[in-house]
């Protein structure tokens, strides 16, 4: 089977879904030239000269705009450079996007994609280096989706072209140059449906992102010892399989929640409590979360390397459950 | 190319929408007083004249996008009164099933994109309207109402570049009425001409007096036309007056009586249409009593309509939040 870039397997799914359905189109900041930043819209301004707009540097404008456009039987998928700057855009997000549909009584869907590059990146610093998965899974109205390979970008990004619901992309930008293998044939992936990277019995794993990769390194660190870890990867944070999660919990009795985001309420707490009120049963030990530093980005290299957590503070957060 | 004059039916047709606007309103004013109208609500009496005078140019497949004052532009683009009075009582036959309330109501099927509650929230929702139909070539056409509170809000700014320079077919027309909630415009801003402001997107700005609904239509006839042939926006800016509080229960102790009285006496624009007509001999008194009469009798039936409706059940709450339901 092939092997593809992160990038360019959310790439081939924007070009597969706009040569299926006309209304698709891109818009954001310098998404033509050079295909954007992180190089994810290539190709698109030669193919689909009039289905992509570059924008001024106006995220209210872009979310606004790709809003008003999907209540108008367009699709939009609406680029905000770095996920820090959705902030110059949360009304629109919050108010408007995640309202729309339930305040006006269903009288129309809201078939938006907001692509958002997000994650610690080439010493881009605090302002160009955030998670901010929490702050969408806490408003009612909007999907979440977090894809960690190159197979689940592009099978979620095809679902979301297809969808009626607003989706915040969550595109962690170290996994752009990540590769994997990547069918050739035509597939999606459901939202609401998380993947079992790794089986095992001793100790689940609940990630999203990056901390996937690195709970599968974790994984392979503790089974030299005996251990066998359950990585189950969350896909969607919402809407969130519990099903798969609870399941695994109640086969193993133990588990770690993890993501890049800050620790302090972050997904991984709202996922942790979920846990704790319906698979108290279960547990053989209290729920443990791993995650990032409560500390805005730091420049130095020194400092940078300590915010986000390594496949090695999964293990010791493993053998702390364990022992 | 100048807009001809209405004909004398449009007229007639647009006298009895600012009479339907303004007697839902003072309806729903009284339907609040007792306890049936639940929540904020902000009316349009008054300024009837600027969503009629500019809707009078659109049909159902156009967009506008409107403000928390919102009954007006609904009325003008062609809604159900009914449904928007079962909106207002919350009942589950209201337009949004009770789910929005005054602030939030909409008809997508005339394409009415919703009141909105945040201030300047409707500029990137119209100027995606605009791009949608410019992308579709439809000929379609997408208004904006804000107020001038509103001149002040980062999205007035970001979309009107934005409409500017793709050239959508949006017209922004602005509801000066001289006050964002309690505060004088001339407070807050230095240049209380909005349509002056157009300069800084390579636009036409275009002011009119908002009381006259007829100098409104034929400078948003104007504007509308150039959006269709793909001349891009225009920002037009129609001075008016809100003649009661901004909401309804608002004691209004930063406005004086003598203006009020001043634009309410003075300046109301259904008497100014109704003299205008009656002159041109367009409508004679027997015809406005009928309009007035019939209004009334669609206002009472709107109220009967919303007493007689259930509220929304429980099983409601979380449905519409996802084109799926999840709690």
């Amino acid at each position: 089977m092939p092997k593809i870039s992160l990038r360019d397997a959310i790439r081939d799914a924007l070009h597969e879904e706009m040569a299926r359905d006309e209304t698709i189109f891109v818009l954001g900041e310098d998404v033509i030239a050079h295909g954007g930043p992180y190089a994810v819209t290539k190709g698109i301004a030669e193919k689909y000269p009039k289905r992509i707009r570059q924008t001024p540097i106006s995220e209210a404008g872009i979310v606004g705009t790709a809003l008003g456009a999907a209540l108008c039987g367009m699709r939009p998928v609406a680029e905000i450079m770095y996920v820090d700057f959705v902030t110059c855009a949360m009304d629109e997000v919050v108010n408007q996007m995640a309202k729309v549909r339930y305040m006006f009584g269903g009288q129309t869907d809201v078939p938006v994609v907001l692509r958002l590059p997000s994650g610690s990146a080439r010493l881009i610093a605090a302002q160009h280096s955030q998670s901010l998965e929490a702050w969408f899974l806490h408003v009612p109205g909007l999907q979440v989706v977090v894809p960690s390979t190159p197979y689940d970008a592009k099978g979620l990004m095809k679902t979301a072209l297809r969808g009626r619901d607003p989706v915040l992309f969550i595109e962690y930008k170290r996994l752009y140059t990540m590769e994997g293998e990547v069918p050739d044939g035509e597939y999606t992936i459901p939202f609401g449906q998380a993947d079992v990277k790794r089986a095992g019995n001793d100790v689940t794993i609940v990630a999203s992102g990056p901390m996937v990769g690195k709970a599968l390194e974790a994984a392979d660190i503790l089974a030299q010892s005996g251990i066998e870890a359950e990585i189950v990867d969350v896909r969607t944070l919402m809407p969130l399989d519990k099903q798969t999660i609870f399941a695994s919990v109640e086969k193993t009795n133990r588990v770690i929640v993890t993501d890049e985001e800050a620790k302090r309420g972050g997904a991984s707490a709202e996922i942790a409590s979920l846990i704790a009120e319906e698979c108290f049963d279960a547990l053989d030990a209290p729920v443990k979360r791993v995650a990032a530093a409560n500390v805005p980005m730091p420049f130095s290299p020194e400092l940078e390397k300590l915010v986000v957590p390594k496949a090695e503070h999964l293990v010791t957060a493993v053998q702390q459950l364990l022992g | 190319m100048p807009v001809g004059a209405p004909s004398a039916e449009k007229l007639m047709d647009m006298y009895a929408r600012m009479w339907r606007i303004r007697l839902f309103e003072e309806q729903a004013e009284y339907q609040s007083s007792q306890g049936k109208v639940l929540g904020a609500l902000h009316t349009y009496i008054g300024e009837e004249a600027v969503a009629v005078g500019v809707c009078a140019h659109l049909d159902a497949p156009d967009y506008i996008t409107s403000t928390h004052r919102g009954h007006g532009h609904c009325i003008a683009k062609g809604a159900d009164i009914k449904k928007m009075m079962a909106e207002l009582f919350g009942r589950s036959t209201g337009y949004c099933k009770g789910k929005g309330g005054s602030m939030h109501i909409a008809d997508f099927n005339v394409g009415m994109l919703g009141a909105n509650g945040i201030v300047a929230g409707g500029f990137g929702l119209a100027t995606g309207a605009g791009l949608a139909a410019q992308m579709r070539g439809s000929g379609q056409a997408a208004v904006c109402f804000f107020g001038d509170g509103a001149a002040n809000r980062g999205p007035f700014h970001e979309n009107i570049n934005i409409g500017a320079v793709w050239k959508l077919p949006v017209v922004y027309v602005c509801e000066n009425n001289q006050y964002a909630q309690w505060t004088p415009q001339s407070e807050v801003t230095l240049v209380t001409d909005i349509s002056a402001m157009s300069a800084a997107y390579g636009i036409p700005g275009v002011q009119v007096n908002g009381m006259d609904v007829l100098e409104v239509y034929e400078a948003a006839g104007e504007a509308i036309a150039r959006a269709r042939r793909g001349e891009g926006p225009t920002l037009l800016e129609c001075k008016t007056y809100r003649f009661h509080g901004h909401n309804f229960g608002d004691p209004q102790q930063y406005r004086a009586r003598e203006e009020i009285a001043e634009w309410a006496e003075r300046r109301d624009p259904i008497k100014r249409l109704a003299t205008f007509m009656k002159e041109a001999k367009m409508l004679t008194d027997e015809q406005e009593q009928a309009i007035q009469k019939r209004v009334a009798a669609e206002i009472q039936e709107a109220v009967r309509f919303a007493e007689e409706s259930p509220y929304p059940t429980p099983d409601e709450l979380y449905k519409d939040v996802y084109s799926y339901v999840v709690s």
